[in-house]
């Protein structure tokens, strides 16, 4: 696997607040990467540090071999952080003009970039004119004007509306499927949860989780049971190590799998058993409820 | 280096106060030669201010490059503005995640600095070649071509004072404060000065140490040529006073505007590097 960034034992100081703590992980090229975490976990500062606009208080990371400077590897990179940020004065086909003077690549990608993100018709008009979606939709098509090795989001879909969520997600959607590393960061774990392979957990400045979406979501599932013979049902399941933690709220029974079992399967043995069911559903854990518990673990 | 000044040029060019500025700056320039047409025919009084030996080469160099010095400040507000502005629209942020790094940002300042010195050191050549040309009473090539020291003077000046003016907008990160901070330091010179020949020293040190100070360095790089015009000194002749200066450029005051310069923009990098944006 080639590497494209590593970041060792970052901390960063905001006077006596630590924003980041001993921050380590690393981006292999191909997959797609979400840092997850609650507002000010230190998301962003981390990812200031790797775009070299903030200074790291402590620790050191290095772009794909660490051979090139930080602002040679940047060139390579395409990010867009919080707010986008051009000129006002300039429209958008000036302003990525600059952009790709400063990166050092031909203007030709420029109509490409813009039909993708459906701005090509309104390229003379100034940036200032542009409302908040079409600001960011522009911030994206300037990333990506050096096809860049991995691109860099934050929060790429605050402070937007439904439909303008939707066309960023489709876009970024695109771009992963044709193969691009893509680092989001986001509090927003559904957003995460429905682009990303592999995520790296923050809370207050440190590392809970780092790893596959897959790995952390390792267990079976759970199912949702409800029946006439609810205390039957109890004991049965008790009884059998195929299952595990069982909880009963209002006749509804919540019991985890502890190996695969799909739910025809267990419908059958219940039957056999002499147990009817009038509800049953077999559900996967959601991100959401992963990282509740993690959070949750952790600070205790 | 080419390319640093072509990203600074695609961000000033397409601003239009900045390029009204810079187009009313070189106006200014050239205006110079409107002095020429100054001419008052009343009666028996007949005064043409051309034909008083302001064009005069070599005079014309010390005259103009004095006079022309003070539509710099026109292009200080560009130069405090094309800083700040970077700073309150965020740009700044943006220029270094696009892989720009902190030396070439300020880098590709300093050189469109140094190109706004250049350009305006030539135009005055320019210019004041043609005026002396048509107006001078001497013409011999000799002549024309000396006391040249003062263009330099002039283009040391010029990049002294910008350089003065992107580190206030490095600093204070907002065009209209930067510029009240450059009106401050000003007046601090001049508290500083009183001050001076007031507690602790004469006349003479008072000037020597104030040398040292970057708006005076600059300003004495070239003295006022008024009191070398003929007319001038022949009133002052006749009223008994006698006026003696010391008009030329010296080396040390250069080298000490060189060293602020280097001071200057060596800062606006320190703290460039050192801050969170």
């Amino acid at each position: 696997m080639e590497t494209i960034l590593t970041v060792s034992n970052i901390t960063k100081k905001f006077g006596g607040l630590t924003a980041v703590k001993d921050l380590s992980f690393t981006i292999e090229k191909g997959n797609v990467y979400g840092i997850l975490g609650p507002n000010g976990s230190g998301k962003s500062t981390t990812l200031g540090i790797v775009l070299n606009v903030v200074n790291p208080t402590n620790g050191s990371f290095s772009w794909f071999d660490g051979t090139t400077s930080t602002h040679d590897a940047l060139k390579k990179v395409g990010a867009i952080i919080e707010r986008p940020n051009f000129y006002p004065y300039m429209s958008a086909l000036q302003n990525l003009k600059l952009v790709c003077k400063i990166k050092e690549v031909s203007e030709d990608k420029i109509q490409d970039k813009l039909e993708l993100v459906g701005l090509w018709d309104r390229r003379h008009s100034k940036f200032r004119t542009y409302s908040l979606g079409m600001k960011q939709r522009l911030a994206i098509a300037s990333a990506l004007l050096n096809d860049p090795e991995i691109l860099i989001l934050d929060e790429p879909t605050n402070g937007l509306d439904p439909q303008g969520i939707h066309q960023i997600r489709q876009i970024i959607k695109k771009i992963a499927s044709e193969g691009t590393t893509i680092l989001l960061a986001s509090h927003l774990l559904d957003e995460v949860e429905k682009v990303c392979s592999h995520v790296v957990i923050l809370r207050k400045g440190e590392k809970l989780y780092s790893g596959s979406v897959d790995t952390m979501m390792a267990s079976y599932g759970y199912l949702e049971l409800k029946t006439e013979q609810s205390q039957k049902l109890i004991s049965f399941l008790t009884d059998d190590p195929r299952f595990g933690n069982i909880e009963e709220e209002n006749g509804m029974i919540t019991v985890v799998l502890n190996e695969k079992m799909n739910a025809s399967e267990l419908n059958e043995l219940l039957y056999k058993n002499d147990i009817v069911l009038s509800h049953l559903v077999l559900r996967k854990e959601s991100l959401e409820e992963q990282f509740l518990t993690l959070t949750k673990t952790r600070s205790n | 280096m080419k390319r640093l000044l072509q990203i600074e040029f695609i961000k000033l060019w397409n601003n239009r106060s900045s390029k009204l500025l810079i187009m009313a700056y070189f106006a200014l320039l050239t205006s110079i030669a409107l002095v020429a047409a100054i001419k008052f025919d009343i009666g028996p009084i007949k005064f043409h201010l051309a034909e008083q030996g302001i064009f005069n080469f070599p005079y014309i160099w010390h005259f103009n490059t004095f006079v022309t010095a003070f539509f710099k400040l026109f292009l200080a507000i560009v130069i405090v503005s094309m800083m700040s502005n970077e700073y309150s629209n965020k740009t700044i942020k943006q220029n270094l995640i696009d892989g720009l790094s902190k030396k070439e940002f300020v880098l590709s300042k300093f050189l469109t600095v140094i190109s706004f010195s250049f350009i305006s050191t030539v135009f005055v050549f320019v210019v004041s070649m043609i005026l002396g040309l048509i107006y001078s009473d001497y013409n011999e090539v000799s002549i024309i071509f000396s006391d040249l020291e003062f263009l330099v003077a002039f283009f040391v000046k010029l990049i002294g004072f910008f350089s003065f003016c992107l580190f206030l907008g490095v600093l204070v990160k907002r065009s209209a404060f930067a510029l009240g901070f450059l009106i401050l330091w000003q007046v601090f010179e001049g508290f500083a000065r009183g001050m001076m020949r007031w507690k602790f020293f004469d006349s003479e040190t008072t000037d020597a140490v104030m040398g040292f100070f970057p708006l005076n360095s600059m300003y004495n790089l070239i003295k006022e040529p008024f009191s070398r015009l003929g007319a001038v000194q022949s009133v002052a002749n006749q009223i008994g006073e006698k006026i003696d200066l010391n008009y030329h450029v010296h080396w040390y005051e250069i080298l000490i505007v060189l060293v602020w310069t280097w001071v200057f923009v060596y800062l606006s990098y320190a703290l460039l590097k050192k801050r969170d944006l």
